[in-house]
């Protein structure tokens, strides 16, 4: 299979698929709302701003391709940001309107700790998941982010703390996300990369 | 469940080679980055820093294409720097598979530079590099590679960098690097305390102790070393797993 990795100009894009290359996949970098339309599986990373991504989808007219194989089911993967744009806003960028596909919005970790959440945190699983099969439970995965979104949602399946309880994995219908970078988590990364591409085949 | 706190090699390099001396001076080969970054990535490090201490203009291509290679050999986030000046500068060395860009010397020349990277990259992506050197009751900013004194007091510019958008500081003691006497706690604690970013402490690095004691007395977010690591002094496990017996949270590579 080929694996859709969406080329928005994100910073992490090249180490997103470096990583995807080395699980054996096919990767297909693009921008083109068709190649989109026509993807078996989709990842979205992102890094930085939430309004640089956005942005970048609307100027690229890839919102509707995205939204609409969302929609019939396409497995999808965001990756940070690309989780954070799944939301209906975000307060990073209050004049965008996000995806939209999940209820709630995504909201600033709360001042009293270091910012950015940056380095190595554990989950606590909330409930079972098929990104996190195979993952020890106490494998730690790299963070760097200042928002999150909210921890209660039922597409909620693994939660992490720095603050404030936050999603940091999500799984809804064949929609998923990572508030981590599975692509700089050493191994638990490279299985939670392959999981996603067993559930995409 | 919390944070680890993490443990970085860096990799000084002219380049193309590793290489290391004391103060900042007398520079000798240490190895092959490619080589170092396999080995750390495997070990157990939490992150790699790679700086171009040379930073001539002519060897930057030689300078992105180590980057390239070693962003090849890891699975762990790579913070590349040395001698950028401008979001060009910072462009080409993210491209180049770096996931942070540290800046120096000339966001003490031109401190909007700082915005103009965490604007394009995001705060996270920006390491604020300050080498600080011990002077009557603070600290001085110093830039050049540690040789030139600048009008900032250590906590003001971090205060400042911070402010225009870093999203992490490498802090390293001028007075302590090269020496392995340890990390100066009291520079470590009181930017750490200072600023809402995590803090990486640098700089006088040999015992194990001497980790402890920058994240349990002086509340540093990571800690980094270099020669120590290349000569095989210290394992990063062994390391971690000391930190580990002392209540230190670390992250250890199932």
């Amino acid at each position: 299979m080929i694996a859709t990795l969406i080329d928005y100009g994100a910073g992490n894009v090249t180490s997103v698929a470096r990583a995807l290359r080395r699980l054996g996949t096919e990767v297909q970098l693009t921008h083109d709302p068709r190649l989109i339309s026509a993807a078996s599986s989709l990842i979205l990373p992102g890094v930085g701003h939430c309004a640089a991504l956005l942005h970048s989808l609307d100027s690229r007219s890839l919102r509707q391709p995205l939204l609409h194989a969302i929609g019939r089911g396409v497995p999808f993967l965001g990756i940070c940001l690309g989780l954070q744009a799944l939301y209906q806003r975000s307060e990073e960028a209050p004049e965008i309107v996000g995806l939209g596909v999940l209820p709630g919005d995504v909201r600033r970790l709360p001042v009293e700790v270091k910012l950015p959440h940056m380095g190595w945190n554990q989950l606590h699983a909330v409930r079972p998941c098929r990104l996190l099969e195979g993952i020890p439970e106490e494998a730690y995965f790299y963070f760097a982010h200042s928002y999150a979104a909210p921890a209660n949602g039922a597409e909620s399946a693994a939660t992490c703390t720095h603050g404030r309880e936050f999603t940091a994995v999500l799984e809804h219908g064949g929609v998923f996300g990572v508030q981590f970078h599975p692509e700089k988590s050493g191994a638990p990364g490279a299985r939670l990369l392959e999981n996603f591409l067993r559930i995409a085949a | 469940m919390s944070l680890a706190h993490r443990i970085l090699p860096c990799l000084d390099t002219d380049g193309e080679r590793v290489v290391k001396g004391v103060h900042f001076e007398g520079l000798r080969d240490a190895g092959d980055p490619v080589e170092l970054a396999a080995r750390y990535n495997s070990e157990g490090a939490d992150e790699l820093v790679v700086l171009d201490i040379a930073a001539a203009r002519d060897n930057r291509p030689t300078f992105l294409a180590t980057i390239r290679r070693v962003a090849e050999q890891l699975s762990i986030p790579l913070t590349a720097g040395g001698g950028i000046r401008s979001l060009d500068d910072a462009r080409s060395v993210v491209r180049a598979g770096a996931d942070k860009v540290t800046v120096n010397t000339a966001a003490v020349e031109r401190p909007p530079l700082i915005a103009e990277l965490s604007r394009e990259f995001g705060a996270q992506a920006v390491v604020l590099a300050i080498d600080a050197k011990r002077e009557d009751d603070g600290w001085q900013v110093r830039v050049r590679g540690g040789r030139a004194a600048t009008k900032w007091k250590a906590l003001d510019w971090a205060r400042h960098g911070v402010e225009r958008g870093a999203g992490e500081i490498l802090l390293t003691s001028v007075d302590r690097d090269g020496t392995q006497s340890g990390f100066d706690l009291s520079l470590t604690a009181a930017i750490s305390r200072s600023v809402q970013v995590p803090v990486i402490a640098s700089g006088g690095a040999k015992l194990p102790q001497h980790f402890l004691d920058v994240f349990s007395k002086a509340a540093a977010d990571a800690a980094l070393a270099a020669s120590i690591f290349h000569d095989q002094v210290q394992s990063i496990r062994a390391l971690k797993l000391f930190l580990q017996s002392h209540g230190v949270t670390v992250r250890l590579p199932c």
